[in-house]
């Protein structure tokens, strides 16, 4: 059976990478190798996953240069001549090995006002939303997002500005502006638009290029700058 | 091996926003020359006269259409993030890439005129 090559990054933001070698075999993604690797090779590896179906975004590594999730990654789609190198997603601290301590990218959810915060409670009828209305639409097209800070990871602007919200908190908040039952509309508005916020967007949709999903945090984040351009001439947004 | 620390670049987009940033780098940096140029106009004709026929040189010719299709470079790229980012998208992963495309043709187009009345 030939062999895969597998660098893996050892330590905290201070490490190396150590090699290994796994079977290749004809149904694999890189979760399945990272964990070869842990029962097989290195138990003290730490990696995080829960679903294995590209639902929870626990899994996303740096995968051969490149942020993905790595459960529904398969081998063969990023393998170079049998080589694979695997490290910890970039843009926010390593806590040991490929495993990233995510506190600030959640915190930047909240600081863009991303809680939802309603405008009825349980004991109220359902509120009946057209799926056809073009606010829902928008709404809908960022909905899905599975929090794996694949964009996050992509994104230029964070690497250079520690404080930008960053594509997803922000592709979150576009979801809320545009959703007829949030209570707190301008609210939300004014987090996402305020510092550090859309405007430090340099529009080159690095996230939108990568998020495994197939969201566009790119066209939510320009969706935020022209309502705040209309608020700022007085529109009604 | 230090950890690779770069973006997901490679795709249409950001090369275009290195073309208009290194389009626009390029431009900033010949605008002091443009100023003194024109000081020279308003201050001293003989140095101007002296810069002119400097400036019928083929080496100058060729400054002069690389100014050119800088320029037509940086304007459309920028036209292009101003359509991005205040005009509604058609679907998500619209980057209006094929804007990239007119405009570097653009400055094809633009530059083979200057280059064919230049000589
Ligand atoms: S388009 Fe904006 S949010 Fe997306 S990667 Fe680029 S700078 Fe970051
Ligand atoms: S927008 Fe896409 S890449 Fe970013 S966190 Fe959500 S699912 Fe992941
Ligand atoms: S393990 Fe849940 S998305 Fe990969």
């Amino acid at each position: 059976m030939s062999t895969l090559k597998v660098k893996i990054w050892r330590g905290e933001e201070d490490g190396e990478f150590q090699s290994f070698e796994v079977p290749a075999r004809e149904n694999q993604t890189i979760l399945d190798v990272v964990t070869e690797v842990q029962r097989q090779q290195e138990p003290g590896l730490s990696y995080r996953f829960a679903c294995r179906v590209g639902v929870c975004g626990s899994c996303a590594m740096t995968v051969n240069g490149k942020p993905r999730w790595t459960c529904r990654t398969h081998i063969n789609a990023v393998a170079k001549d049998g080589e694979i190198t695997i490290e910890p997603l970039r843009n926010m601290p390593v806590i040991k090995d490929l495993t990233c301590d995510m506190t600030d990218f959640f915190q930047k959810w909240q600081k863009a006002g991303g809680t939802f915060k309603g405008t009825v409670t349980r004991k109220d009828k359902v509120v009946t939303i057209p799926p056809s209305s073009p606010k829902r639409q928008k709404a809908d097209a960022g909905i899905e997002c599975i929090n794996c800070a694949v964009c996050y990871a992509a994104c230029d602007t964070v690497n250079w500005d520690s404080e930008y919200l960053g594509p997803a908190a922000l592709n979150r908040a576009w979801t809320l502006v545009n959703d007829e039952r949030v209570g707190n509309q301008k609210e939300v508005l004014d987090k996402a638009i305020g510092d550090n916020g859309c405007s430090s967007c340099h529009s080159q949709g690095n996230c939108t290029a990568s998020c495994p999903v197939g969201l566009s945090p790119s066209q939510s984040i320009h969706g935020l700058k022209r309502m705040s351009l209309l608020s700022f001439l007085g529109t009604e947004v | 091996m230090a950890r690779s620390n770069k973006a997901a670049r490679n795709h249409t987009s950001y090369w275009a926003s290195i073309g208009h940033r290194l389009s626009g780098l390029a431009l900033a940096a010949f605008i002091p020359v443009h100023f003194y140029v024109l000081s020279l106009a308003a201050n001293d004709t003989g140095a101007l006269d002296g810069f002119l026929a400097l400036a019928d040189q083929p080496l100058f010719k060729i400054g002069e259409w690389g100014l050119v299709v800088l320029l037509v470079i940086h304007m459309s790229f920028g036209i292009r993030v101003l359509i991005l980012e205040f005009l509604p998208w058609r679907h998500g992963k619209d980057g209006r890439t094929n804007l990239v495309w007119v405009g570097c043709i653009a400055a094809l187009i633009i530059g083979v005129y200057f280059l064919v009345r230049a000589v």
